[in-house]
């Protein structure tokens, strides 16, 4: 897994069945990069569904988030759809986890991304990473603790 | 995982406010868990008396659950009136229809002034209640509906009755 300090490699994902999205479109803005295993958890406020609600105080930070794991554009559009999701999911899905494991948050065994957070920089340097266990929804206090640490130490 | 801010004056308090067990919920009124561990709540209070006091918090997921946030607003606009938990309980029992005019008639069945519910159903100052509840449920580490905070720490384990009234039990041991 990608420790903070590094350079967050660029890639390019479908987003929607006909458009990409480049990490590189977001240089002066911070990212928040959200690997997760699959679409369509059992659960009331699963992690996405909870991104969406805390998308106004990752705002406030300056930061966009982006949901990523190995399924389809398809079904990322449904599974969007469904939740009215306001932020992006991207498929990596072709060649399958290539992004995750990129950031080193493949399960090769379970051929899924494992649940993992990285909080990024204006300059697309990662600052804060997390890897939870996969049944365990993470919740967002980390990331806002992560993005207030950066707001503190911004040098002017 | 600890509850930011502890519960204060600003809170809603169910039961003894002294009691050795503090449960704290953070809740969506159109969340069908939640929906789900309403009786349960009722069961631990009844089998713990002034043991234990009952917090709720709001963390309606407005995207998922659209009507969640106006009836969040309703109850603390019945609060004004002296009737939130009345009116918690009525909407807990009325999942199902949870519209404008549902809660209206709620309010009405709750003998509360209308004119002033209905003014403070559209209040900024409500909606800020709701929203800091919220605010504080992210800050705690809530990651979904229901969560529960035992004594200022997140629960875990089964809110299911038997387990949940043990465990909350044994809490009062723990003191």
């Amino acid at each position: 897994m990608l420790s903070p300090g590094t350079k967050a490699p660029d890639f390019t994902l479908y987003s929607t069945p006909d458009q990409q999205v480049s990490l590189s479109e977001f240089k002066g803005k911070r990212v928040i990069l959200a690997f997760y295993p699959a679409d369509w958890s059992p659960v009331c406020g699963d992690q996405m569904a909870l991104y969406n609600e805390t998308l106004r105080f990752f705002h406030k930070s300056n930061a966009e988030v982006i949901g990523i794991s190995v399924d389809g554009k398809w079904c990322h559009l449904a599974f969007s759809k469904d939740r009215n999701l306001h932020f992006p999911l991207l498929a990596d899905f072709e060649p399958k986890g290539a992004v995750a494991s990129l950031y080193g948050v493949f399960d090769e065994k379970l051929g899924e991304c494992k649940r993992a957070l990285f909080v990024l920089d204006e300059e697309g340097i990662i600052r804060w990473s997390y890897l939870s266990p996969v049944g365990v929804n993470p919740g967002a206090d980390g990331i806002l603790d992560a993005l207030e640490e950066m707001d503190s130490t911004v040098q002017k | 995982m600890s509850l930011k801010p502890p519960v204060s004056a600003q809170d809603h308090i169910q039961g003894n406010p002294g009691a050795t067990i503090e449960l704290v919920e953070y809740g969506d009124y159109q969340c069908p868990h939640c929906g789900h561990a309403y009786p349960i709540i009722k069961q631990a209070q009844d089998a713990l008396g002034d043991k234990l006091k009952f917090v709720f918090r709001n963390f309606p997921l407005s995207e998922i659950h659209p009507e969640a946030r106006l009836a969040a607003v309703a109850a603390e606009a019945a609060a004004k009136q002296d009737k939130y938990w009345e009116m918690h309980d009525i909407i807990f029992e009325n999942q199902q229809h949870l519209k404008k005019a549902n809660l209206l008639e709620y309010a009405r069945r709750l003998d509360l002034d209308i004119s002033r519910f209905q003014q403070d159903l559209d209040s900024p100052d409500l909606m800020d209640i709701v929203e800091e509840d919220f605010e504080s449920g992210v800050r705690s580490g809530v990651n979904g509906t229901p969560t529960f905070f035992v004594n200022g720490r997140k629960y875990g384990g089964s809110w299911e009755p038997e387990d949940f009234i043990r465990y909350l039990g044994s809490r009062i041991e723990e003191q």
